[in-house]
């Protein structure tokens, strides 16, 4: 078992074992799953991009370390990981993993949580734990990594994570018309993203050049824009996708911008309220309120917070 | 808890599933009584569920019985995750979801299918493909294996390398729990609120629970696919190829290698052509839109040839492609004529260390005097050594498992894991401690407690017997179960 890197001890140091304690990356998601205990100490987990191997398509990478620091790293050997947080430049790795939302390119490239290979924690008892493994295809043990992503901290907090890169495409093109978006989603194969506001649909399309072209040419009347419209930013709602577009659909145009063939559906300020998510079924309550008990018996790690 | 008799068990078995569903026979006992690994348990009663009210009223009864349940799907796991053992050495039940085999709905405008657990993965497959969709996941056992095995080891795959694991094809899981409830762990919404216990139980080996439905993701079919065989004068050249093209930007649908050994035997099974002369055998196929499949292949081939390759073929239509794959996909079966038993060793290293390591585990099988043949999934640096020995020579199976530990030592000290796609069932469970730490494994052990506190479900499997909080003592390393 190697030795921890200093800047990892330090981090478990500092979150120690007792007391309450929330961590904070760029703080640009920081009201999902509620306010947290003003009792908790602030920590912030540890920065930078260690070690990047293109040839593995792997990353190692600090909680702390923002996005749009991670994106120029990669970029500058022609990768990425699809993160696409709203603020790259504020938001960490960290934060987007505990959080657990993916960008608009997910119907691509997958969730934020398929991306994550290996993951370096600080539990509640103050200990530096490991889950997964630096490699892109690991059956090693329980599945660490989601289990963490999107938890909200409340379970661990991440220090260090290992994520699967991808190659960029050599052509990405954004394009918007009047077309219908589910006819437009199944008219293409394998879009990056598909975006309808209730009046235009977008479309990015990534990948060979012709390709791209190619694909474009099957939109009628869709012309090239410069990028997605402004995603609103009042209200987020998950749906199955074809219900998404249903009740999207009955809201105002402009109101709100759905990822088709996803289900998310961004709210702006105007939009109807949003129908309250089903809460977990009784058996599913009970095994998210054994693994509190299991993981964080006196409920330290970002008290009041709730995933 | 008083522990009723076998008999009693089975028989209030039959009376809640049916005297057919419930096998008590000494020939079916010892048939389940192991999977596809080399581990033999005991089975006290097979349970042949055909609907969840089945697993549940099986759950309940073996739970009041005070026998744990070992859930199983198509026996083609080769972790011993299937093979029935308990703490107390009472036979468990074990719980056979290959009735539940049907095809629930496919909704292909949302590109999802709710399927039954016993479903087999090219059975869905071959159903969704008039749709031009597909079940991504591709493990070489595609023919027999079922979805709910599939999700119990998240299994991979050839395909797996650009489009992932199982773990990223599945959007939800109906479970049956240790207590008999039942829960629908992730949703078809893409952000389900609360912790990600789909994402917990997907690759969980049967110790959480007993999927009883699953919401898979279908994947649209590529419109092209250009499938490569390039073979080379010397492993190195092939393994320096693999790591040429993904650093060239180009990730291959699938990208698999086989040594020189393996494209004999499945030369002279299959007769698909493959270069019997080169020392090994890159099989590469590129897939989606027309122009990028042909740049990729073209690249693939300059690559190719730039790092020695002796022959390059491209498959001309479908038929030679699905030959070239009957070739890969029947390895095993090939190899079963060579010898009458075979351990297939999965473990996983950084590619670019693939060269190397391919030469350590030649040298490790010499040095063992086992018989050694490799094909496996170069993209990702999945490793599949597949050592070949006659279980009656005396000393052949030590031979094996001393081989295959060091194989793992090796593959771990080069950063790497202890599985791929197989899992770990009995058969990996005390290496555990050379991948992670004691408080690792207690939290891990902290993930399943909290799924099923009683530990009713596939007990002793994946993690070592001290990883249980309190419990804590030292683990003999290296103890080949």
């Amino acid at each position: 078992m190697r030795a921890a890197p200093d800047v990892l001890e330090r981090f478990r140091a500092e979150v120690g074992p007792d007391g309450p304690v929330t961590v904070a990356g760029g703080m640009t998601q920081w009201d999902v799953g509620g306010p947290v205990d003003g009792s908790a100490r602030v920590v912030r987990a540890p920065t930078g991009v260690v070690s990047h191997l293109p040839a593995e398509m792997i990353v190692r990478v600090r909680a702390g370390t923002t996005v749009a620091e991670l994106d120029d790293a990669l970029g500058s050997a022609g990768q990425f990981v699809p993160l696409d947080p709203p603020d790259p430049r504020r938001a960490t790795v960290g934060g987007v993993l505990s959080v657990g939302r993916s960008g608009p390119r997910r119907l691509r490239w997958g969730p934020v949580r398929d991306c994550v290979l290996e993951v370096r924690f600080v539990s509640a008892a103050g200990e530096l734990l490991k889950g997964g493994a630096p490699v892109v295809k690991n059956v090693s043990g329980f599945d660490m990594g989601r289990l963490l992503t999107g938890s909200l901290g409340t379970l661990g907090f991440l220090a260090e994570v290992v994520l699967r890169t991808h190659p960029r495409p050599a052509a990405r093109r954004w394009l918007a018309g009047g077309g219908d978006p589910q006819q437009t989603f199944d008219s293409l194969y394998r879009p990056s993203t598909v975006l309808w506001d209730g009046a235009r649909t977008w479309v990015l399309l990534e990948g060979h050049p012709a390709d791209v072209a190619d694909q474009a040419g099957r939109l009628p009347g869709f012309a090239e824009v410069a990028g997605p419209p402004p995603l609103p930013a009042a209200g987020r709602v998950s749906l199955a996708p074809s219900a998404a577009l249903g009740w999207a659909a009955g809201l105002g145009p402009g109101s709100f911008v759905v990822e088709v063939g996803v289900g998310v559906v961004h709210l702006g300020p105007e939009a109807a309220p949003a129908p309250a998510p089903p809460g977990p079924d009784p058996a599913a309550a009970a095994i998210a309120a054994r693994l509190k008990a299991r993981f964080d018996p006196g409920g330290r790690l970002n008290p009041g917070r709730r995933p | 808890m008083q522990r009723a008799r076998s008999e009693d068990l089975a028989g209030e078995l039959a009376a809640a599933l049916g005297p057919e569903a419930v096998r008590t026979g000494s020939m079916e006992r010892s048939l389940y009584a192991r999977d596809a690994s080399m581990i033999q348990g005991e089975a006290a009663v097979v349970c042949l569920c055909a609907s969840r009210a089945d697993v549940q009223a099986a759950v309940d009864i073996a739970r009041r019985h005070g026998r744990a349940v070992v859930p199983r799907g198509a026996g083609t796991g080769l972790a011993g995750g299937a093979v029935p053992v308990s703490e107390d050495g009472a036979p468990p039940v074990v719980l056979v979801t290959t009735r539940m085999n049907r095809v629930v709905e496919v909704d292909p405008a949302q590109r999802v299918a709710w399927v039954q657990p016993g479903v087999l993965n090219l059975d869905l497959s071959r159903q969704v493909a008039p749709l031009g969709l597909h079940f991504a996941p591709d493990p070489s056992s595609q023919q027999a294996c079922s979805i709910g095995g599939n999700v119990a080891n998240n299994s991979g795959g050839p395909h797996c390398l650009a489009y992932g694991v199982t773990s990223a094809h599945v959007l939800a899981v109906e479970v049956v729990l240790s207590d008999g409830s039942v829960t629908t762990l992730g949703g078809l919404d893409p952000e389900p609120a609360g912790y990600d216990l789909r994402g917990a139980f997907v690759g969980s080996e049967g110790t959480m629970g007993i999927a009883t439905a699953v919401a898979v993701r279908l994947t649209p079919l590529p419109p092209v696919i250009r499938t490569l065989l390039v073979g080379f004068a010397t492993a190195e050249d092939a393994a320096a190829t693999v790591s040429a093209v993904i650093a060239a930007g180009v990730v291959p649908a699938a990208l698999e290698m086989m040594d020189q050994r393996i494209t004999a035997a499945v030369e002279d099974f299959v007769h698909a052509g493959f270069p019997t002369d080169a020392a090994a055998v890159l099989l590469v196929e590129v897939d989606g839109l027309a122009s990028g499949v042909e740049a990729a292949a073209e690249t693939v081939a300059r690559l190719a040839r730039d790092g020695g390759a002796t022959s390059v073929r491209v498959a001309a239509d479908a038929a030679e492609r699905d030959l070239i794959w009957k070739g890969r996909k029947s390895a095993f079966g090939a190899v079963a004529r060579l010898a009458p038993n075979y351990y297939l060793h999965d473990t996983v290293v950084p590619r670019t260390r693939l060269a190397d390591i391919l030469n350590a585990v030649y040298a490790v099988a010499d040095r063992n005097q086992v018989a050694v043949m490799n094909v496996f999934h170069a993209g990702d640096g999945n490793l599949h050594p597949l050592f070949l020995f006659d279980r009656r020579v005396p000393g052949a199976l030590e031979r094996v498992h001393a081989a295959a530990e060091e194989v793992l030592r090796i593959c771990l000290d080069a950063g790497g894991a202890l599985s791929g796609e197989h899992g770990i069932g009995l058969e990996k469970r005390d290496y555990m401690p050379l991948l992670f730490s004691e408080a690792d494994l207690v939290a891990q052990d902290g993930l399943r407690d909290a799924f099923d506190p009683m530990r009713l479900f596939n007990p002793l499997k994946v993690l070592p017997s001290g990883s249980r909080c309190g419990d804590l003592q030292a683990v003999p390393a290296g103890a080949w179960v």
